[in-house]
C-alpha cells in the first residue's frame, strides 16, 4: 500500500477506535444521569417513578411555603392549577423563588407522595418561564399567571 | 430623532455590508481588480455605520429616553451610569447590535491589519464577512430593532435593568465573549475564501493563525469572566454549571483549541489542510449554533432573556445556510487541496492530532450532552435534562488523557522523532513529577487521592515544558542570547501550558476540598468552617443607589486572630421589587473564604446563612489569565509581519520542502 493511505488508514483505525471509546463512555455517563420532567398532574396521576431522580415544575401555591423554625427545611407545593405536588427542600432558595410564581424542583418522589427535593431552580429573570412549566401549564390551560385561557 | 438617527445608520449599514458581500466576490470571479479594491473601503464604511446605531442606541441609554422601548424595559433613571452604559448589551435587542459592531470591527481589522494579503484572498475574505454581516444586521433589523419607540405613551420612568446583570463583571464579559465567538468567524472567512481560491497552503494557515488565537484568547477571558461573575454574584458560590448557555460558549472554545493546534501543524508541516478547514467552519458554526440556543430560548437556562419563536426561526436558518453552505462549498472543493506528505508514528504531527482528536470529542460530547433534551422533545420522549454528573463523567477522563501529552509535545520533533529520546529526555520530569504527586498533596489534610493525580499530571506537563525550555535557552550563546532566541510564538505556547496546568489544579483541589456549611444563624452565633472562625456580629439596613438591603456584619478569625471582616447583602432593588444576593468574599491566592444570606428564619432575627471554605478556586481563572495571554503573546511574532513577497516564497518554499 502507498505509505500515504497506509497513514491514512491508520489515522481513520485510531479516530473510529478512539470515537468508540468515548462514545462508550458517553452512554455510561448517560445512564442515571439524566432525569425527566414531569407536570404535576402526571405526578398526582402515580406517572411519575418513586426513587428515582426527576424535574417536577409548576408554579408555587400561594400560601403553602412553610419554613420550619429551627432548621434550613422548607416545605412549598407546585401546581399547575390541575394538580398539586407537596415538595420538601434543605437550604438556601434561589432569589427569585417566590409565592405564586414558576419553580423547577429536581429530586425523588417517596411513598406518601412528597417530592423529595435536591435542589430548586427559579427564574432569572422577571419575563422568563422555563418552557417545560410553561408548557404544562398551557397543557392544563392556563396562562403563567393562573388565569385560564 | 437621535434614535432614528441610529436606526438610519444601521440601515445604511446593512447596504453597506449588502455591497461588501457581492461587490468583491464579483471582482474576485471576474478578477476586476476595481471591485475587490473596494472591499476594505466597504468594510471600513459598514463599521462606521453600525458604529454610529450603536452610540445613539448608548446615547439614549445614557440620557434616560424612555421613549425608547429597549431603554424603557431595561433601565431607569436611578442606575449608576456605567451599567446604564452596560444595559446597552444587557437584552436581546442591543447584545445583538453589539455583536454585529464587534463582528464589523473584526472586519475592518482584517482590512487595516493585512497588508501583506494578496488582494484576491483579501477581497474574499472580506466578502465572507460581510455576508455574515448581512446576516446579524438583518436579524436585528426585521426581528429585533432596538430603536423601536414607545409613542405617544411614553413612560416617567424605566423598569430595572435585571440587577444580576447589574455587577461589573457584566459590563466587560459580553463585549469580551462576543469579541471571542466573532473572531472565529475570521478564521471562518478564511478558510472559506481559500476554498474558493482552492488553494490552501502554509501560507493561508500563516494568515489566518494570529487572527484565530487572538479570538481564542478573547473567547477564553469571556469564559473566565462569566464563570468568575457566576461564581460571586449567583450567590451560591458555584463557578461552572455546565448550564446550556455555558456550553454555548464553550463547545467554539473547545473547537478552537483544536482549530490554533491543528493550524500550526498545517503552517510548519502543510499537513491536515482538509481538517483545518473544516476544524474552522466547526468552530465559526458552533458560535453561531451558541447564538441560537441562547437567543431561542429553546433550553432551560439561567441566561436565557425572554424569547419569541419567530427570532429562534430566523437564527436556525440563517445557521442551516452558512452551515449548510460551506459544507457543500468543503465537499466540491477539499479533495482538490489534500496533500501527501508523511509523517512517521513517534512525532510532533502525531501528538498534535492526538490534541485534535480529544477536543473535538470533547466538544461533541458536550454539543450531545446540550442537545439531547432538545433531541428527546422533538421525539416525543419526554422533556428530560442532562446534568453536570454526565458532564463531570465524560469530560474529566478526556482532559486526563490529554495531559500525559501535553508532556512530550513542546520537545518532541517534527516528521520523525523517537522514544528512546524521549525517555532518555523525560525520566527527570517523570520522576520529579512522581514526586511532586506523591508528597505536595500531604500539606493539605487529608490526603486526596484525586489532587494527588492531577498534581502528577500537571507536574508531568510542568516539567516536560522546563525541560524543553531549559535546553532551548541553553543552545544559545548564553542564557541572555538563550532566551533571546525565543520567539513570541513559543512564549505563548509555554504560558497557555502553564495556564492550562493552573487551571487544572484549581478545579480539582477546588472540587475535593472545598466545604460548604448552610446553617442558621442570629447575631453573636459563630461557625467553624475548616479551620476558621466565622462570626455574625449583626444584620442592619443599608440603603443603596437604587436598593434597600439587608447587611450581615461578619468576622472571621483563624487561631484567635482577625484575619477578614465579611459584608455580605440581601439586596431588594426598588423598581423591580427584585431580590438579590450579594455574597461578601475574602479572596486568597490559595482559598477564598465565601459567605452569602439566604432568607431570614423565624422570629429571632436569625438567617439562613451560607459558608464556604472554597481552596484554589482563583487558580482557576488565574489559569485562564495566563491561557489568554499565550494566545495574545503569540500574535507578537514576526513572521506574521512579513511583507507579501517574502511570505509568498516562503510559503512556496515550505509545500516544495515538504
Amino acid at each position: 500500500m502507498h505509505p500515504v493511505r497506509k497513514q491514512r488508514l491508520y489515522i481513520v483505525l485510531f479516530v473510529v477506535v478512539f470515537s468508540s471509546a468515548a462514545i462508550g463512555l458517553v452512554l455510561y455517563a448517560m445512564r442515571g444521569n439524566i432525569n425527566l420532567f414531569f407536570p404535576p398532574a402526571e405526578v398526582v396521576a402515580g406517572k411519575a417513578p418513586l426513587g428515582q431522580p426527576i424535574r417536577v415544575g409548576g408554579m408555587v401555591v400561594d400560601g403553602s411555603v412553610q419554613r420550619s423554625e429551627d432548621s434550613l427545611e422548607v416545605r412549598f407545593e407546585l401546581t399547575d392549577f390541575a394538580a398539586k405536588v407537596p415538595v420538601s427542600y434543605t437550604g438556601i432558595l434561589p432569589d427569585l423563588f417566590d409565592e405564586g410564581q414558576g419553580a423547577i424542583a429536581s429530586g425523588r418522589l417517596d411513598a406518601r407522595g412528597l417530592l423529595v427535593a435536591t435542589e430548586v431552580l427559579a427564574k432569572h429573570d422577571e419575563n422568563y418561564m422555563p418552557p417545560e412549566v410553561a408548557e404544562a401549564l398551557e397543557k392544563s390551560g392556563y396562562d403563567h399567571k393562573g388565569v385560564p385561557q | 430623532m437621535i434614535p432614528e438617527l441610529g436606526h438610519f445608520a444601521l440601515i445604511l449599514a446593512l447596504c453597506l455590508a449588502l455591497l461588501l458581500a457581492a461587490v468583491p466576490l464579483w471582482g474576485a470571479w471576474r478578477r476586476n481588480v476595481a471591485a475587490m479594491e473596494l472591499a476594505p473601503g466597504l468594510a471600513i464604511g459598514m463599521t462606521v455605520f453600525t458604529a454610529v446605531a450603536f452610540a445613539c442606541l448608548t446615547h439614549s441609554f445614557l440620557v434616560d429616553d424612555f421613549s425608547v422601548a429597549l431603554v424603557a424595559n431595561h433601565s431607569n433613571t436611578l442606575m449608576p451610569q456605567v451599567y446604564k452604559f452596560s444595559a446597552v448589551w444587557g437584552n436581546h435587542e442591543g447584545s445583538l447590535l453589539l455583536w454585529a459592531l464587534i463582528l464589523c470591527l473584526w472586519t475592518s481589522a482584517v482590512a487595516i491589519f493585512s497588508p501583506q494579503l494578496p488582494l484576491l484572498v483579501l477581497s474574499r475574505v472580506l466578502s465572507v464577512m460581510g455576508g455574515v454581516a448581512v446576516g446579524f444586521m438583518s436579524f436585528s433589523l426585521f426581528t429585533s430593532n432596538p430603536f423601536a419607540r414607545l409613542l405617544p405613551s411614553t413612560p416617567v420612568e424605566g423598569s430595572d435593568l435585571n440587577p444580576l446583570l447589574q455587577d461589573p463583571g457584566l459590563v466587560i464579559h459580553p463585549p469580551l465573549l462576543y469579541m471571542g465567538y466573532v473572531g472565529f468567524s475570521v478564521a471562518f472567512a478564511f478558510a472559506i475564501a481559500a476554498l474558493m481560491g482552492g488553494r490552501l497552503d502554509a501560507a493561508w494557515a500563516r494568515w489566518s493563525r494570529p487572527w484565530t488565537n487572538v479570538a481564542w484568547a478573547f473567547l477564553s477571558l469571556g469564559i473566565m469572566l462569566g464563570s468568575w461573575w457566576a461564581y460571586y454574584e449567583l450567590g451560591w458560590g458555584g463557578w461552572w454549571f455546565w448550564d446550556p448557555v455555558e456550553n454555548a460558549s464553550f463547545m467554539p472554545w473547545l473547537a478552537g483549541t483544536a482549530l490554533i493546534h491543528s493550524l500550526a501543524v498545517t503552517e510548519k508541516r502543510g499537513l491536515f489542510k482538509s481538517w483545518t478547514v473544516l476544524l474552522a467552519i466547526f468552530a465559526f458554526s458552533l458560535s453561531l449554533l451558541g447564538t441560537f440556543l441562547v437567543r431561542s430560548g429553546v433550553l432551560t437556562s439561567v441566561h436565557a432573556f425572554a424569547t419569541d419563536p419567530e427570532r429562534g426561526l430566523f437564527i436556525l436558518v440563517f445557521l442551516a445556510i452558512v452551515v449548510g453552505g460551506s459544507l457543500t462549498l468543503y465537499a466540491l472543493r477539499a479533495p482538490s487541496v489534500g496533500s501527501r506528505i508523511t509523517f512517521h508514528w513517534v512525532s510532533r504531527e502525531t501528538l498534535l492530532l492526538t490534541n485534535n482528536v480529544v477536543f473535538l470529542v470533547a466538544t461533541l460530547t458536550v454539543l450531545f450532552g446540550t442537545l439531547f433534551p432538545l433531541i428527546m422533545d422533538a421525539l416525543g420522549q419526554g422533556k428530560v435534562s442532562v446534568g453536570p454528573p454526565y458532564f463531570n463523567a465524560v469530560f474529566v477522563p478526556l482532559m486526563a488523557l490529554l495531559v500525559p501529552f501535553m508532556g512530550i509535545g513542546p520537545l518532541s520533533r517534527w516528521k520523525r522523532d523517537a522514544t528512546s529520546r524521549w525517555r532518555r529526555e523525560l525520566l527527570p520530569a517523570l520522576l520529579a513529577s512522581i514526586v511532586a504527586g506523591v508528597t505536595l498533596p500531604l500539606l493539605a489534610q487529608p490526603y486526596n487521592i484525586w489532587v494527588a493525580l492531577a498534581v502528577l499530571l500537571c507536574g508531568w506537563l510542568v516539567f516536560g515544558l522546563a525541560k524543553d525550555f531549559l535546553f532551548r535557552v541553553r543552545s544559545g550563546a548564553g542564557i541572555i542570547a538563550g532566551l533571546k532566541r525565543l520567539t513570541p510564538s513559543y512564549w505563548g505556547m509555554v504560558i497557555a501550558h502553564l495556564g492550562f496546568a493552573a487551571a487544572i489544579i484549581g478545579v480539582v483541589a477546588t472540587s475535593q476540598y472545598s466545604v460548604e456549611h448552610d446553617l442558621k444563624m442570629a447575631p453573636g452565633d459563630s461557625e467553624e468552617v475548616a479551620g476558621y472562625n466565622f462570626r455574625l456580629l449583626d444584620i442592619k439596613g443599608q440603603q443603596g443607589p437604587n436598593f434597600v438591603a439587608d447587611e450581615a456584619h461578619f468576622e472571621v478569625f483563624q487561631d484567635g486572630r482577625l484575619i477578614a471582616t465579611l459584608k455580605p447583602q440581601k439586596r431588594r432593588y426598588l423598581a423591580s421589587g427584585q431580590v438579590m444576593t450579594e455574597a461578601a468574599i475574602d479572596p486568597g491566592l490559595f482559598r477564598d473564604l465565601f459567605v452569602a444570606m439566604g432568607e431570614p428564619i423565624g422570629n429571632d432575627g436569625a438567617w439562613a446563612i451560607r459558608l464556604h471554605y472554597k481552596p484554589m478556586v482563583r487558580w482557576m481563572w488565574l489559569g485562564a489569565i495566563l491561557m489568554a495571554l499565550g494566545g495574545f503573546a503569540t500574535v507578537a511574532d514576526k513572521r506574521y509581519r512579513r511583507e507579501r513577497r517574502t511570505a509568498e516564497v516562503a510559503a512556496g518554499g515550505a509545500v516544495a520542502g515538504g
